[in-house]
């Protein structure tokens, strides 16, 4: 248990920062700094 | 009470922005490049972070990206530390259900199809989550939120809603799509009298993910089989109607403590101090 712990834990940093590795944050930042039309019901 | 007052102070830092309830507009500053561990829509007036589940479905659905490293990074950060405790004690929905639960009506939290239901979610998020936003895509090759698009009960409530009033240009553009999700928070807030958290259970894609990591999270629920007396008061207390004697880090637990103020001899545990601590002492 402790080893597929450290492992899944191990696993979501280095995504995280092949994520910023790759800028995907900045499409994140994009939406997220617009009103989503979407969400709110407009589309 | 304890669970309450957190609850109530992570719905508050997570929607800060309070200038943007006044003016109807959203927080556009640097924090937003970061998710919150919750279901919590981005735009939403006060919203100081990100929506995990809408950045999911926003780089599934650019063109750019098959696969999201950086989102799916942190949901799972989030979950392996806390594993669905962020559901019972972090996020806003889950407290507006808990208070909506509150109203003294008739309930019907236990019923024939609830076992079945649960999966509901894991479709959800297979379908309105990834395949939808990464395969249905227009000429230009980008996709659609589904899942915020025509499911998600959150965005209406935290920021459909609030950007309407404040907003007149909001205003003026909705059509027929905002009264389809006024309809659905509608059924959502009207099953949360009945049934306790019914998003949560059937419905949040965040919640199923975070379920996935209940049996691996730092943070363990654990009962002390020498303690236990085997009155199931536990089973009883718990809302979210798991069997704490046989799964007690079940996937459908969200941390609640219902169980623990329960038990007259304290013999269920939880934390992630002590956790850390077994790891420690194990070596």
């Amino acid at each position: 248990m402790q080893k597929i712990r450290y492992m899944l834990l191990a696993v979501a940093i280095i995504f995280i920062g092949i994520g910023i590795y790759i800028n995907e944050y900045e499409v994140v930042f994009a939406k997220a700094i617009r009103i989503c039309l979407e969400c709110i019901g407009i589309g | 009470m304890m669970r309450r007052l957190i609850q109530t102070i992570s719905t508050v830092f997570f929607n800060g922005y309070v200038i943007g309830f006044i003016n109807g507009t959203i927080f556009k500053g640097d924090l937003k490049v970061t998710c919150v561990p919750v279901l919590n829509c981005y735009s939403c007036p006060g919203a100081l972070g990100s929506c995990p589940i809408g950045s999911l479905q926003a780089v599934l659905a650019d063109k750019k990206y098959n696969f999201s490293f950086y989102v799916l990074g942190l949901i799972m950060l989030f979950g392996i530390v806390l594993g669905r405790f962020i559901c019972g004690f972090l996020c806003p929905f889950g407290l507006l259900q808990d208070l909506l639960y509150k109203i003294p009506l008739k309930k019907h939290n236990k019923f024939k199809y609830d076992g079945k239901l649960r999966y509901l979610k894991y479709i959800v998020l297979i379908f309105m989550v990834i395949i939808g936003p990464l395969l249905l895509v227009n000429d230009y090759g980008t996709g659609d939120p589904y899942f915020c698009k025509y499911l998600c009960p959150a965005g209406t409530f935290e920021a459909g809603i609030p950007l309407a009033i404040a907003n007149e240009g909001v205003r003026s553009a909705l059509g027929i799509l905002f009264d389809y999700k006024m309809l659905i928070l509608v059924i959502v807030v009207y099953a949360s009298i009945k049934i306790y958290r019914p998003f949560c259970k059937y419905l949040c894609p965040l919640g199923g993910i975070y379920g996935l990591f209940n049996k691996f999270s730092f943070y363990q629920m654990k009962v002390d089989d020498k303690k236990c007396i085997k009155c199931k008061k536990c089973i009883d207390a718990c809302k979210m109607n798991v069997d704490v004697l046989d799964n007690i880090n079940s996937m459908e637990c969200i941390r609640c403590m219902g169980c623990v103020k329960a038990c007259p001899v304290d013999a269920i545990d939880a934390g992630l101090k002590k956790e850390l601590q077994r790891i420690k002492n194990e070596g």
